[in-house]
């Protein structure tokens, strides 16, 4: 990095809005701002785009976890402010959103040989719903036209033994389905139709389910609906992709109302039908999850909105005598004036997105007034209130976990695969279909929420376990021998990554918000979900994309594009 | 390109539409001139071409250019390329009306036409057919020209089957799919293809539509494949005869009009005015070609060489269940004959799917001749008293057994394991109305084929009570249930000798009349008719029946008493037609003449044909009724009654009608109860 040229400095240097950080939610706020009119300097430090979204190669992920899981590099020395400054300058510093990083590469001759093949996720699992809410913003905001999907074939829910049952969450599932008996296919399916019939643009109050129960545990609503324990797993994690075991009555943590069961039903039914050529309710971008937020980048860059890589913020200047002027723009800005590039040229901008990592060491916080810190809210709660967790892995893996399919979702429900499970563990399976790994190998992604980092990464062993050979240590190879004889040929690791990650939500602080880090849910509603609502406070009420007039009318402008993108 | 509605069409796309209309027509007068004057030059066939793109429903364009390829070919003869270029031009207008309206009965026949030609390439047939299907998987004439270019590359029937496999899979509400699964299943089945044995294919099948029918037991498309499924359990394809009258051992008597001495009441006797009686023989499924070379009779009566054998159907076909022969004796003098009836020992009689009757079968019953005691009485036929218990000891219920024995012919174990798996799965969905109705129509099935007396009839109470649900759950089906649960009943009433004897007595007045009584059951539908043939005299009063179909196969009956049910019209007595013997008719308190037939939007005011009306007596003196009472008048014709009550009906209100029944029916002696003439 530090071999590149240094950036010519920048011009203008005066912007609506300022954001650091190409993640999900960066991209999709930077796209609006500047398709509503708005001029957008978009920064991010590291040299490629999507931040913690992003898509990388093994050693560029390695080399991203290890980078953000120590300790912050000591600051640069703040480059000396210009004579006469009225401005305060509060040095940012980086803090770290994993740990517990552990990478292991057990083949590395083959992978070195195809290192530069690989598109791995940095936040796996991760698929999108057809009828998401991203995708009904990518198609309003015309990004889609950067990113192409491909289904995913099929899914799974596994267990202890190593089974895998395809998940029957359509009439033709059903139909096909070997495992269920009969009677089950039956009950599932009324059950399906009862919620479709809900769910239908309908006035006959006789075909919804009561007010009453939707105010109910989902989970006894499905006891109600008299399903047997199989199928109510099914659909509370295969289908709902519930995380928290809904049995479990001592925590009753993430316990879900029917409203919301309902509504997450009503995603995935919604989904199974809404593109033609899509298999089932799930796709998954092609060169990974990285394209969703490049795909959004693209669409800020034709719009006008300036894009400058490998550049790190270092301080935020705030205005330092607030209290003695009544000019109005300072009354405006409520303290807030720009940042400093580690450059060292200073930028001014009304408003300030951040990327969850950067933060304001504690003891710069002392020295400030009242409002300065109000200014800085953003920074003050988080720093170490959420313990929420989710534990990734990475597996790249020679074969499949099931004959014959390549991209496939497995969902472990809690407690199938040791009785403490407390969360339900999910895997998905890329291959090279999706152009993230050579062909004959796959990407494995698993995550499951956790409270520590053990108890995630004892969950992640376990399920990687089932599906895949774990490499053993040369002295206990001869134990495993015999194990193998009676399970069928299983995929062998080449490499592995394991790492837990903070979640840390977005915030909205007047001038200066924040951005939220990857979720650990298995799409990005709740992400898009935040982003929308952080726009509607930054900008008023106004409408995230207002609605393209015509499909023409967007080529065209691609065209005249503003402002290159940066590759 | 199924369940989309309709949009309304906004005002520019009517005025596009009218565009269109406009130029449709300049097209389609220019054509209809080329093709009256014979004009088969490129110019007049492109004209074709775009007339069909436009509008591929435009038969007469499909037609001429049919007429313009020939025209083409026979003057060219022998270049095989300028043949193929023709025709695949042809194809390519097919394929591109196809695009335009993929339900164009014109375009697919008129592809089948230019690939029967046989020069063209099949290959690519399958190919865009695979593109059509995947398009819309349920278009019927997709699969029907499917079929036909299948036959014609010899794709394995197998193949196919798995083709249907994969469809369905896909999306199981697809009656296509299933249809053409059972025709490739038929043939594979009917020809012992290897691995096709029915009694593993079957229960194989029924497992595939079990989890079509409990995925969406809404579904109807399954439905039918069930009920083709249970058809291949149940019936065999060749004919078989399910019951004749006399039966097999049975002794009857014969007599000319009159009034016998009630000496032998054990049998029935039969009494004739023209020396001669019946011989019918019932079959399982409609037969055609009984005659008297398919057909032998043993017997010391003399005359019968060449009998003569009628249909008994309604449908004026030469195929039916029933046949029946009039055997000719002499009454002169008391006397005893053994009659031996044997069919099928030559080939002949061929069920209407072309099976033959094939499994010899012989009986043989005696025939007393005996002399009339008295006149015969005037008096008219009483329905409330003159009746005797029923003599549990006479022959005349053989028919029950006969069917039994026919059945043991069959390969009946595993259909019978097949249809218990059945009843054991269906009772799981028993509370869908589908499971109740499968459940209840195979419970029926076990119920005819299993021979084991112990469990025999045990099923009927539960069948009866499934309807009795259904009807209770499913109003808008409510007829179609309740006909079903009269058949089941009478199926249990006729199930045993002791069941059925319940019912049976004899009528003391007039020669011990062997009568059977099924008054005030709340029937629908008469059924089980093959093991009544034996019965004279037949109380059907205060039931719900609409017509009287069925019993034309009763040929004995001579007294019928309908009063007291639904029926609405003369249309609906026609069965009565086919029964000679009958004497006593009472159709009171029914409906008839409530719902008069609309005749007006008839070319003739009658179905009656105006020379058959005038060459009749009655037609000639009051032409005016051929008009108003011509369904009456079609069924009365044919009846000798000497007994007739109609009082009760909306038509009988007049005197004008009373009149008109005594022209048609000269025989009567009894109207509602009064005697005539007196």
């Amino acid at each position: 990095m530090s071999d590149l040229p240094p950036y010519p400095p920048l011009d203008p240097c005066n912007y609506d809005l300022i954001v650091v950080g190409t993640g999900v939610s960066e991209s999709v706020l930077a796209a609006a701002a500047s398709s509503s009119g708005s001029s957008v300097l978009h920064l991010d430090p590291n040299p490629f785009y999507g931040s913690h979204f992003a898509s990388l190669s093994l050693p560029d992920l390695t080399s991203f976890l290890h980078s953000n899981s120590v300790s912050p590099p000591p600051p640069l020395p703040p480059p000396p402010s210009p004579p006469g400054h009225d401005l305060l300058s509060v040095d940012l510093v980086s803090r770290s959103l994993y740990s517990s990083v552990e990478i292991s590469s057990f083949e590395s001759e083959i992978l070195e040989e195809h290192s530069r093949r690989f598109n791995v996720d940095l936040c796996g699992p991760r698929v999108v719903f057809c009828a998401d809410e991203s995708i009904n913003l990518m198609l309003k905001s015309g990004s889609n036209n950067y990113v192409e999907f491909k289904s995913i074939d099929a899914s799974f829910v596994g267990d202890s033994s190593g089974e895998l049952r395809s998940v029957p969450d359509s009439r033709a599932a059903i139909f096909k389905d070997k495992s269920l008996t009969l009677l089950e296919k039956n009950q599932l399916m009324k059950f399906f139709k009862l919620v479709q019939q809900h769910l239908a643009e309908s006035d006959d109050t006789t075909l919804k389910i009561s007010e009453e129960d939707m105010e109910t545990p989902f989970v006894d609503f499905l006891a109600k609906m008299r399903l047997p324990p199989k199928i109510k797993s099914i659909i509370l994690y295969a289908i709902a992709m519930l995380d928290y075991d809904q049995d479990n009555i001592e925590t009753y943590r993430g316990l879900l109302k029917t409203k919301e069961g309902l509504d997450q039903l009503a995603l995935y039914i919604k989904s199974m039908g809404r593109f033609s050529n899509a298999l089932g309710a799930l796709i998954y971008p092609i060169y990974g999850q990285g394209e969703l937020p490049q795909a959004f980048c693209r669409r800020a860059a034709v719009k006008g909105s300036i894009y400058v890589l490998r550049m790190p913020i270092t301080a935020v200047l705030l205005d330092k005598a607030s209290e003695l002027t009544l000019d109005c723009c300072r009354l405006e800005t409520g303290g807030y004036k720009g940042v400093r590039l580690a450059s060292g040229q200073e930028i001014f901008s009304q408003k300030l997105i951040l990327d969850p990592c950067i933060t304001v060491g504690l003891e710069s916080m002392s020295s400030l007034t009242d409002q300065q810190k109000e200014t800085l809210q953003v920074f003050v709660p988080k720093a170490m209130s959420s313990k929420d967790k989710v534990a990734r892995a990475i597996c790249i893996i020679k074969g499949s976990v099931k004959t014959d399919v390549s991209n496939a979702l497995i969902i472990y429900p809690p407690k199938s695969l040791f009785p403490e499970q407390l969360t339900a563990i999910r895997v998905l399976q890329l291959g090279s279909g999706l152009a993230v790994c050579p062909a004959d190998m796959h990407v494995l992604y698993l995550s499951t929420l956790c409270d520590n980092d053990d108890q995630g990464k004892e969950a992640l062993l376990s399920a990687m376990s089932t599906l895949i050979g774990l490499p053993v240590p040369e002295n206990l190879q001869s134990d495993s021998v015999v194990e193998n004889d009676t399970a069928e040929a299983k995929p062998t690791v080449l490499w592995r990554a394991l790492y837990v990650q903070e979640l840390v939500k977005g915030e909205f602080g007047g001038t200066i918000s924040s951005a939220p880090s990857p979720d650990g849910n298995l799409n990005y509603n709740e992400i898009v979900e935040s982003a929308v609502k952080l726009h509607e406070q930054l900008m008023g009420s106004e409408e995230l994309f207002k609605e393209e007039t015509s499909p023409e009318h967007t080529t065209e402008e691609e065209t005249d594009g503003g402002a290159e993108i940066e590759d | 390109m199924h369940g989309r509605p309709r949009k309304a069409s906004k005002p520019e796309e009517e005025a596009a539409s009218d565009a269109k209309a406009t130029k449709l027509r300049s097209l389609q007068s220019q054509f209809m001139a080329n093709h009256h004057d014979k004009i088969y030059t490129n110019e007049a066939i492109e004209l074709s071409t775009k007339l069909l793109e436009i509008n591929p429903e435009a038969y007469t364009a499909w037609n001429y250019r049919k007429l313009a390829v020939e025209d083409r070919l026979s003057r060219i003869e022998s270049d095989q390329n300028l043949v193929k270029s023709i025709l695949d031009e042809e194809l390519n207008v097919v394929e591109s009306a196809l695009r335009q309206n993929f339900k164009s009965y014109g375009a697919w026949h008129h592809r089948k036409w230019v690939l029967s030609k046989g020069h063209s390439s099949i290959g690519n047939e399958l190919r865009l057919l695979d593109k059509f299907q995947r398009l819309d998987s349920r278009n019927f004439h997709a699969w029907n020209y499917r079929r036909f270019v299948v036959e014609l590359t010899n794709r394995s029937e197998q193949d196919e089957l798995q083709y249907t496999d994969d469809m369905i899979s896909n999306n199981f509400s697809n009656y296509s799919a299933w249809h053409n699964r059972s025709v490739l299943l038929s043939s594979l089945l009917a020809r012992n293809a290897d691995g096709f044995i029915p009694n593993k294919k079957i229960p194989e099948e029924y497992d595939l539509i079990h989890n079509a029918i409990f995925t969406d037991p809404d579904d109807q498309s399954g439905w039918f494949y069930h009920l083709w499924l249970l058809d291949q359990t149940v019936n065999v394809e060749t004919p078989l005869l399910t019951s004749s009258w006399p039966s097999h051992g049975s002794s009857i008597i014969l007599s000319g009009p009159g009034y016998l001495n009630g000496s032998s009441s054990n049998f029935t006797t039969f009494c004739s005015e023209s020396d001669s009686f019946p011989l019918i023989l019932y079959f399982d499924q409609a037969v055609g070609g009984v005659s008297s070379s398919t057909v032998t009779i043993d017997a010391e009566l003399k005359g019968n060489e060449d009998l003569v054998w009628e249909p008994v159907s309604n449908k004026n076909s030469q195929i039916s269940c029933v046949w029946v022969a009039r055997l000719k004796y002499f009454s002169s003098k008391p006397c005893e004959y053994k009659v031996k009836v044997r069919l099928g020992n030559s080939p002949g009689i061929v069920s209407s799917r072309g099976c033959t009757f094939s499994a010899p079968y012989e009986f043989v019953f005696t025939a007393h001749v005996h002399e009339i005691v008295k006149d015969s009485q005037e008096g008219t036929v009483s329905w409330t008293d003159g009746f005797d218990i029923w003599d549990a000891q006479s022959k005349d219920l053989n028919p029950l057994v006969i069917l039994d024995q026919l059945n043991a012919e069959m390969d009946v174990k595993w259909r019978e394991a097949a249809i218990l798996e059945e009843v054991k799965c269906f009772r799981l969905l028993s509370d869908s109305k589908i499971g109740k109705l499968s459940l209840a129509r195979l419970l029926m099935a076990y119920e005819a084929m299993i021979s084991d007396a112990a469990v025999k009839g045990i099923h009927y109470e539960e069948i009866l009570q499934l309807y009795n649900d259904l009807m209770a759950l499913d109003s808008s089906h409510y007829q179609y249930y309740k006909d079903a649960h009269s058949l089941v009943f009478l199926h249990k009433v006729t199930s045993s000798t002791e069941s059925l004897s319940r019912h049976l007595f004899r009528y003391r007045d007039v020669n011990n009349l062997v009568c059977l009584r099924l008054n005030n059951l709340s029937l629908s539908r008469i059924a089980s008719v093959e093991k009544l043939l034996f019965i004279q005299m037949l109380d059907l009063s205060h039931n719900e029946l609409h017509s009287t179909e069925g019993l034309e196969a009763m040929q004995l009956l001579s007294c019928l008493n309908l009063s007291h049910n639904r029926i609405r019209s003369f249309s609906a007595l026609d069965s009565l037609r086919h029964l000679k013997q009958l004497r006593v008719l009472d159709v009171s308190h029914n409906h008839i003449g409530k719902h008069s037939v609309d005749t007006t939007r008839y070319l003739c005011a009658s179905p009656l044909s105006n020379s058959e009306w005038i060459q009749d007596d009655v037609g000639r003196q009051k032409p005016g009724m051929g008009t108003k009472y011509w369904d009456a008048y079609f069924v009365l014709r044919d009846l000798n009654l000497k007994q007739f009550n109609i009082a009760g009906n909306i038509i009988a209100g007049d005197d004008e009608f009373n009149s008109f029944v005594l022209q048609v029916v000269p025989t009567l002696v009894w109207l509602d109860g009064q005697k005539l003439g007196s």
